[in-house]
């Protein structure tokens, strides 16, 4: 019985890892085609350009964050790995899921946005700091998922 | 925290020192020209459009001169090197050098020629080397191409199908020329795609050889040549060791020129500066014997620019006070450490007519906020480090780049402080190191708190920072509106709003929402509580009243003023933005932990330590690098969404005075005072 428990949990830190990096990668991957594009053209940009690619990088950290606290939490790290009961499990794997999801989703779209600002750096260098502010909105709904997670994650007793 | 007083100025002087003038107002870069349209009956403006254009063109062509020297004799630069800053030269070196200008442009030309040379070489070595590989196939032939027979015989020379063999040919002839006698067939070469082929044959069956050949795919080439082909390689080849003799002179010669590199930047900005002036020229108004410019200069230095126009020049001068509706020209000033944070005001948008300038509460705010976010001592005194480095370093680098790393050194002091405060020294290096190498416990105690212990506290406290940066955002509004003598909208707007944001935090903090966040239970006496109860419902009535007071129709004042009421969902949001310092702190924390744990996984043993030094190295360095991108982004996120959201607009125009805008080298200033 108490083994399931540990499963739940381990599937909580791998939903974080997992779905969020998947979200970064999509999101750094699409800037990162447009700033290859904007370099292609005007190789000066590409401090500027790669900054911007970044931007959509850290959901993927933040799930890192998430999953690192779990698997701590439950000390898979240390070599003992807690009794956990399923319930247990399965509220970690609950407090999970919203850095999970949420960054999966909000990393594709800042990535999309964060293409567009590229196009905004491409033509207009000088708007640099405006252009940086889009893709930075969507990521506050990340870092408000990331909240929960690290607040729900730290306060479940195990 | 100030946007510098602007005068406008008015000269009118002799037309024979105009140019004199121009040159003077240049180097001095204090002032700002307004070109007009005055060309009328009286005023007439000089057309200078030759030679500006022959300004341009001599920049460009030693622009032009100093790229290729860099691609023949690349200058040795470090990645440090474009912090560095242009040169600075002495004003009588670079007069000497614009005394002998000619003499340095025909060095730009030369340059230029000589590039234009290899480029020709180049375009003949690949023009021979085709033809060189045309008669490749050729080579074994010992007759000159284009060799038609003896007396008595014909030669034919042509490439048939790459599959073709002698055999074929002579049983082709045979039977489709079979009156044909002594034919001699050679193949001469054969590669993939074709076949090279001599007929030898009486002259009296030449066509109807020739005929048979062609119908079975003979074809004459493009290209004959009335020479032996190995002969005429070895000639091609000749040739072509003349043209690369001839590029490597050229070369020689520009490489021997590097030494002009310095003499050509200082030229080139000559002509760029003398550019810039002609086009001002062109615009300004003149009479038969004077000339008239106007401008913006900074109150401050006006006494100075008049007192220079008037003793030097013999002008009139003179300073006016600028009306209130003209939009003028942005300067800003700023003590030491705000100064540091102008760029971050200024890619959102300087102050507009009429507004403060919040650089230095936001820079306060800036660092501050930087330093939460990032929270690691050691990050911090690495940045310190750095930033001051550079600083010393490169005392010339271009304004921008010194402010952008000056205020990386504050953000670093305050990351520092914050490290200390959360005990974070590289995550937790310390515990690590001293557990796996000394097997003892050791931390170095937090000086408050640890967020990964405590992160309600944290958050408490973000919320906290937050809304005193927004209370302090409404209350610029506020003192604008005071300065402006708007005291009505000032209490309508502000006073209203501040006592039903702070009756509703007060309302707040005793719940049981709080008390649950907060993890103590806040009891006010009672007094308090009707206070928080008056000042919210007070407010409330307020905003619902008076917001809308634009409008004459009573339904549409309440609807815009209940309309008001639903924007504090908008207060919550900004508020709850703030946790973003919690979660960034706690990121670069944890991953901090991630890599010294990674890094200890290996053991102590000599290998162990290698894989831990080269595992913290790359790992703390990644992890610096992202966390201080992302507290770069969300500190920037926080001053333009949440503060400036509550009072500021921007969009001012910056200053922007005639001056000489140099492209390699600066100019030590002239003494002014004379």
């Amino acid at each position: 019985m108490s083994e399931l428990g540990i499963v739940y949990a381990l599937l909580g830190a791998a939903v974080a890892v997992l779905l969020a990096g998947a979200g970064s990668s999509i999101g750094v991957g699409i800037a990162g085609q447009a700033a290859a594009g904007v370099v292609t053209e005007d190789p000066s940009k590409f401090a500027k350009v790669l900054i911007m690619q970044l931007l959509p990088g850290t959901q993927g950290i933040y799930g890192l964050l998430v999953g690192f606290i779990v698997l701590s939490k439950v000390g898979l790290l240390g070599g003992g790995a807690a009794a956990l009961t399923p319930q247990t499990g399965l509220m970690i794997l609950a407090a999970c899921l919203p850095i999970g999801i949420v960054g999966l989703i909000s990393g594709k779209y800042q990535g999309k946005t964060s293409a567009a600002a590229i196009g905004i750096v491409a033509k207009k260098p000088d708007q640099f700091g405006k252009a940086m502010l889009f893709p930075a909105m969507v990521e506050t709904y990340a870092i408000l998922a990331l909240l929960i997670s690290i607040l729900a994650v730290t306060n479940i007793p195990v | 925290m100030a946007v510098l007083q602007m005068q406008k100025i008015s000269i009118c002087a002799l037309k024979k020192n105009r140019k004199a003038i121009l040159e003077t107002l240049q180097s001095m870069g204090a002032m700002e020209m307004i070109t007009q349209d005055l060309e009328t009956e009286e005023f007439e403006t000089l057309d200078v459009t030759g030679q500006r254009a022959a300004f341009d063109r001599n920049a460009a062509q030693a622009d032009q001169a100093l790229d290729i020297l860099q691609s023949y004799v690349p200058e040795n630069t470090s990645l440090l090197s474009s912090l560095a800053g242009k040169k600075l030269i002495e004003r009588k070196s670079f007069y000497d050098a614009i005394n002998r200008q000619d003499k340095h442009m025909s060095v730009a030309k030369k340059i230029i020629a000589c590039e234009k040379q290899i480029a020709e070489c180049k375009a003949n070595i690949q023009r021979m080397e085709n033809q060189r590989e045309s008669l490749t196939p050729w080579l074994s032939l010992d007759v000159p191409m284009n060799f038609e027979g003896t007396r008595l015989t014909s030669f034919l020379l042509g490439t048939m199908a790459p599959d073709i063999t002698l055999e074929k040919i002579y049983s082709i002839l045979a039977e489709q020329a079979p009156e044909a006698s002594s034919i001699d067939v050679t193949i001469v070469s054969q590669d993939r795609d074709l076949s090279y082929v001599t007929v030898i044959c009486m002259k009296a069956d030449e066509a109807i050889v020739e005929e048979a050949l062609r119908t079975n795919g003979f074809a004459k080439p493009s290209q004959v040549i009335a020479d032996i082909p190995t002969a005429m390689v070895k000639q091609i080849e000749e040739d072509i060791v003349q043209e690369q003799g001839k590029i490597s002179q050229a070369t020689q010669a520009i490489e021997a020129l590097a030494d002009k590199r310095e003499i050509l930047k200082t030229v080139s900005d000559y002509y760029r500066i003398r550019a810039q002036k002609y086009e001002l020229l062109g615009t300004i108004p003149h009479t038969k014997e004077t000339f008239f410019v106007e401008g913006y200069v900074p109150a401050q230095k006006a006494d100075k620019v008049l007192q220079v126009m008037s003793d030097k020049f013999q002008a009139v001068a003179e300073t006016e006070d600028i009306a209130e509706e003209e939009e003028t020209p942005i300067l800003l000033k700023n003590n030491k450490f705000s100064t540091a944070s102008e760029p971050i005001l200024e890619s959102y948008g300087l102050p507009h007519k009429g507004e403060v300038d919040p650089t230095t509460i936001m820079s306060v705010f800036y660092v501050f906020f930087f330093g939460l976010m990032l929270s690691d001592a050691a990050y911090g005194f690495i940045i310190s480090l750095v930033c001051g480095i550079l600083i010393l370093k490169f005392p010339r680098m271009s304004s921008g780049m010194k402010k952008s790393i000056q205020l990386f050194f504050w953000c670093g002091l305050s990351t520092l402080c914050w490290g200390v405060l959360f005990g974070g020294y590289f995550g937790d290096i310390v515990d690590v190191v001293a557990k796996n190498y000394f097997g003892v416990d050791v931390s170095i105690k937090a000086l408050w708190f640890v967020p990964l212990n405590n992160p309600m506290k944290l958050l408490v406290y973000s919320m906290l920072f937050g809304t005193i940066h927004l209370f302090v955002g409404l209350g610029i509004k506020g003192y604008m509106l005071l300065r402006d003598k708007l005291y009505k909208d000032f209490v309508c707007d502000i006073v209203f709003l501040y006592a039903l944001l702070i009756g509703l935090i007060l309302i707040l903090l005793p719940s049981d929402i709080f008390a649950s966040i907060a993890q103590t239970k806040i009891v006010f006496p009672a007094s308090i509580t009707l206070l928080s109860k008056i000042l919210a419902i007070g407010g409330a009535i307020g905003v619902l009243l008076f917001a809308g007071r634009s409008s004459k129709n009573p339904g549409l004042r309440l609807a815009l003023g209940a309309y008001e009421l639903y924007n504090l969902t908008g207060w919550l949001s900004d508020v709850l933005s703030y946790s973003r310092l919690l979660a960034l702190g706690l990121a670069t924390g944890v991953i901090a932990s991630v890599v010294n744990q990674m890094g200890s996984m290996v053991g102590t043993g000599i290998f162990g330590t290698l894989i831990f030094i080269v595992v913290f190295i790359i790992g703390h360095v990644f992890n610096m690098a992202i966390n201080l991108l992302g507290a770069y982004v969300h500190t920037n996120r926080l001053q333009y969404v949440e503060f400036f959201g509550k009072f500021y607009e921007g969009g001012g125009r910056p200053f922007n005075p005639f001056k000489s805008n140099t492209k390699y080298v600066d100019i030590k200033k002239e003494d002014l005072s004379l």
